[in-house]
């Protein structure tokens, strides 16, 4: 049932192309309702799925016998929580670019493609498919940010599609040398991630590939130092496009390391552990430090983001099951909130403002002409603050707990980055809606046009995203955590810090 | 053997040769004085139709036969090879039938078709005098077509350097050849590996290796012997240029390969890294990896279109050099994989820049702004193909180069020859920019206000659409062409 929800938003696309060019209202609803209808089968998959602790098999056929490459879809528990995820940003995003007026029919097909490509990650359990999938993501990226992007976006398309290009092809280069090796231990080729994380590649192998194959997902997981696309790439998309870069694209990266780097070569993660603690701390620290003294409103958001996924890096690198399950937590939750950000940002106030800068906001007086936005801003900024009873908070804390555990000094440095993250949340709240510099007369002839409807829509059903969770964790921590209990992760776990 | 037999087992040649007579006397006698379309378009459905009955010859009959001790060899891998080149052949046919460079409508056609006949007997034969000939025979006609373009008189000086540089090469060919001739008695290359076999490298062997790695270097556009190729494609009339780049590279490959993997067996050395060994797979490495490097940063910098996919024809004739020096089957499998859907994509790439050239007056990137616009279905068949290029999954570019890449490190012990698809995979990262370039003119640019949408000739679009759905279809599905290869 799952793979329908690759399957709907592919058909999605092909109806789209179908379309008339210039109506656009038709596109806007072909589109929402292919979200709506993939996001629906998302959660009834989901919930259908009886355990989530095993991979279950949605397809397995035979697809290039010659290199051992299956059309093999499953999911676990991990897979169903990011599955639900690209569910939720979907349809979020495209509540929040109903206001796309230029070539609209162009647009939603990009969108869908990439949204397609990104379901297709998240339920391959065939390295090559998966590989295929998360390939077809970086081309509607690039176009969505080039065409209908604002400031720099030819610069910051280009640079984010080299960016994943360079990242996909370092993963590229250590699946093909793991085929090469896997090929002589099995006897017999094979793509299979389930298989192949069942061999037992040397450890001078491991200690080499694991960091390739590591880094080229971890580009797109926004790792510091390779996270420069992520703030120029926010900042230059339209809204939808930096809701799902942020939402969803990243998560991909961080999904990526777990699922191929991680799970294919344990000793090399043992290895290397420390490093990657160490780079996902400067990102947390770095992100939070760069966001607080931004002047351009997305920039901040961008820089924050850098921040909330290095919490991701860090709960992998503890390998221990509560910081992993407080990782792939952290992934659900800062695409939620990560996206309502954006929306805020891009959508309710740029796209009415036509400014991101916080001099000009400040005289704008934001939060009283708009008093939605201002609200949802607050909301979303708590959340991302890590305030209990949002869905940050749960994260944030696992990935904490299980990093106390391994590298205690490297957590009190995590902590310094909450603090700052608050810091800069109430600054951004302060200077972008509730200023006290005096406002410039208002006028009255351009009054702000009112938020509207779909985005109301949008901004609730991720606020309400967001609560849920953060009142009912166990929502999704009963798919995640027996995942990490599965013998999946058995080697995974079995040697690392408990 | 009487020569009944030898006219069955060339019978697809046989039936082309008869499609060339057929015709030049149409356009000479039934169709003069009508227009020009109508002229490219009835010699282009008697192509079509002779090449597809030849194509149906070689596809249908299963045969293994040996003529002459190798002058003649019909092997159904070898078939395949003509049904490939013949479909090419097709493909390069229909695109030129909206072309308006040329008012000798027949002798273009002709040409091309007789062109396709040279490299058909190229890819039936184990001898080295054979393989001179038809090589130098399908030269011959890509001179001819290159030069075609008469009002232009950059297509005449692209085909003179063409001529000349492959006058050099075909000198040093044969000068490699008279020396294997020389070690071993014969022009056979069963025989001629027989007689190297365990006497290891002479100085004459290595001479007679590097001359026929030169020659062939020319062939391919391989670095440093590729400065014919992008003026060629430059100059050339468009059409003329996609079938240099697909029919003529399928063709060279398979026997450059045939060369060396039953040619030199003994003498292949090896290209490992800090495993040296001196043979042909270094000198063959070290030619992959200079066209890769250079064709690929080469590309970044140009303008014209036909001159960038020029320079990127030199960095995947790189990649194709790697499945040679794999040295097995399961690596030349993969090159011919790889040749042939690159060939598909080259022509789909020509075809869309002669649509465009024809409609804007030129091929710059920034004639490309507003693709998307003015011919939408054209703009989404140039983004297919350029994207194949540039290696994108679910396209037959990326499925070609993961079984090309796989295959070659998976031929040498302990991950030897990685070193070499780690570049080719650093490379294909470079290439990726100067494709997504000329995608970013015709989605992200806009074209001038005023200009209008472009009309894109029926025959020209049906078979655009095919190519990139069969693009599509191979990248998907390749398991379709890999059972034959």
């Amino acid at each position: 049932m799952l793979a329908w929800t690759i399957y709907i938003t592919f058909i999605g696309v092909l109806v789209l192309m179908l379309l008339p060019r210039d109506n656009a209202r038709a596109a806007r609803i072909v589109a929402l309702l292919t979200a709506i209808a993939g996001c629906v089968v998302a959660f009834a998959g989901a919930i259908q799925q009886a355990n989530p602790g095993e991979v279950t098999t949605i397809v397995k056929a035979s697809w290039i016998p010659a290199i051992g490459a299956n059309y093999y879809l499953a999911a676990d528990g991990i897979s169903l929580v990011l599955v639900v995820l690209t569910g939720l940003a979907a349809v979020s995003g495209i509540l929040f670019s109903w206001n796309i007026e230029k070539r609209t029919k162009e647009f939603f097909a990009f969108y869908l493609t990439l949204i397609g490509g990104v379901y297709g990650v998240f339920l391959s359990f065939d390295l090559l498919l998966l590989f295929v999938f998360y390939e077809l993501t970086i081309i509607p990226k690039y176009f969505l940010i080039a065409r209908w992007g604002s400031t720099r976006k030819e610069y910051g398309a280009m640079k984010l599609a080299l960016y994943s290009f360079v990242g996909s092809h370092l993963v590229l280069i250590g699946m093909i040398a793991a085929w090469v090796v896997a090929k002589g231990q099995l006897g017999h080729a094979s793509l299979d991630l389930i298989e192949l994380s069942r061999v037992h590649f040397s450890i001078g192998f491991q200690h080499w590939v694991f960091p390739l194959v590591f880094i080229g997902f971890a580009i797109l997981a926004g790792m510091w130092p390779f996270h420069t696309w992520a703030p120029t790439g926010h900042v230059a998309a339209p809204t939808a496009g930096s809701m799902l870069l942020a939402g969803v694209v990243m998560k991909l990266g961080a999904y990526g390391c777990l699922r191929v780097a991680m799970l294919m070569f344990p000793e090399g993660v043992r290895e290397w552990q420390w490093a990657v603690a160490a780079l996902a701390v400067a990102g947390i620290v770095y992100g939070a430090g760069v966001a607080l003294v931004q002047r351009d409103f997305k920039f901040v958001i961008g820089y924050s983001s850098v921040s909330h996924m290095g919490f991701v890096l860090l709960g992998l690198a503890t390998l221990n099951s509560i910081g992993l399950t407080g990782a792939v937590l952290q992934m659900f939750s800062h695409g939620i909130i990560a996206g309502l950000l954006f929306g805020v940002v891009g959508r309710m106030v740029y796209d009415r403002t036509h400014t991101r800068d916080f001099n000009d906001l400040e005289k704008m007086n934001v939060g009283k002409a708009l008093p939605f936005a201002g609200v949802t801003f607050v909301i979303a900024g708590v959340a991302s603050m890590g305030l209990p009873g949002f869905s940050g908070f749960i994260a944030e804390l696992q990935v904490l707990m299980g990093a106390w555990a391994v590298f205690p000094k490297m957590t009190i440095l995590a902590g310094v980055g909450i603090l700052v993250g608050v810091a800069y949340t109430l600054r951004a709240v302060q200077k972008g809606f509730y200023s006290d510099v005096p406002p410039a007369p208002i006028d009255h002839d351009h009054p702000l046009e009112p938020v509207s409807v779909p985005e109301r829509f949008g901004a609730v059903m991720l606020i309400g995203a967001s609560l849920v969770i953060g009142l009912f964790p166990g929502l999704l921590m009963n798919w995640i955590e027996p995942c990490f209990k599965s013998p999946l992760f058995a080697r995974l776990l079995g040697g690392g810090a408990q | 053997m009487n020569y009944l037999q030898l006219l069955q087992l060339s019978a697809p040649e046989a039936v082309v040769t008869l499609t060339v007579l057929v015709v030049l006397g149409v356009d000479l006698t039934v169709l003069r004085g009508k227009s020009l379309a109508a002229r490219f378009n009835v010699g282009a459905l008697l192509s079509l139709l002779g090449c597809a009955t030849a194509a149906l010859l070689a596809f249908t009959r299963h045969t293994d036969a040996n003529l002459f001790n190798g002058l003649l060899v019909v092997s159904p891998a070898s078939d395949f090879v003509k049904v490939a080149i013949l479909v090419l052949t097709v493909f390069t046919v229909l695109i030129s039938a909206s072309g308006k460079f040329t008012d000798h409508v027949g002798e273009y056609l002709s040409l091309i078709l007789l062109g396709t006949i040279g490299l058909m007997f190229l890819v039936s034969t184990e001898d080295l005098l054979m393989i001179f000939l038809a090589l130098e025979f399908a030269s011959l006609t890509l001179y001819i077509l290159t030069a075609f373009n008469k009002h232009n008189a950059r297509s005449a000086e692209a085909a003179l350097k063409y001529f000349l540089f492959g006058g050099m090469s075909a000198a040093f060919l044969l000068f490699g050849f008279s020396l294997l001739y020389g070690i071993s008695g014969s022009t056979n290359l069963r025989d001629i590996a027989a007689a190297i076999a365990g006497k290891g490298l002479d100085p004459l062997l290595l001479v007679a290796l590097v001359m026929t790695v030169i020659g062939f270097g020319f062939k391919v556009a391989a670095v440093p012997f590729h400065l014919w190729a992008p003026d060629a494609y430059d100059g050339a009339p468009t059409p003329s240029a996609a079938f240099i780049g697909s029919g003529s590279k399928v063709a060279s490959f398979y026997v450059l390969a045939q060369i060396f993997t039953l040619g030199f067996v003994g003498a292949q050395g090896s290209a490992v890294w800090h495993g040296y060994v001196a043979g042909w797979t270094p000198t063959v490495a070290v030619v992959a990896a200079l066209s890769m490097v250079l064709g690929n940063l080469t590309a970044i910098v140009q303008s014209g279109v036909k001159r960038l996919l020029a320079y990127s024809a030199i960095a995947h004739a790189g990649y194709m050099l790697l499945g040679v020096l794999g040295n097995n089957q399961l690596s030349a499998s993969g090159m011919m994989f790889y040749v042939i859907t690159y060939a598909l994509t080259t022509i789909g790439a020509f075809g869309v820049v002669a649509v465009v050239e024809d409609a804007t007056g030129g091929d710059a990137i920034a004639n490309f702004n507003g693709l998307s616009k003015r011919a939408p279905g054209l703009a989404l068949c140039l983004m297919v193909f350029l994207l194949s290029l540039g290696g994108i999954p679910p396209l037959a570019g990326f499925i070609g180069k993961f079984f090309l890449f796989s295959a070659v490190v998976d031929t040498a012990k302990n991950l030897g020859l990685l070193w070499l698809v780690i570049l080719a995979i650093a490379m294909s990262a470079v290439s990726f920019y100067y494709y997504l370039r000329v995608l970013k003119a015709a989605y992200v640019e806009d074209a001038a206000a005023d200009a209008p949408a472009i009309r894109v000739p029926l025959l020209s679009f049906l078979a655009l659409a095919l190519l990139a759905l069969l693009v599509i279809l191979f990248g998907v599905a390749p398991g379709l062409l890999t059972q034959y290869l």
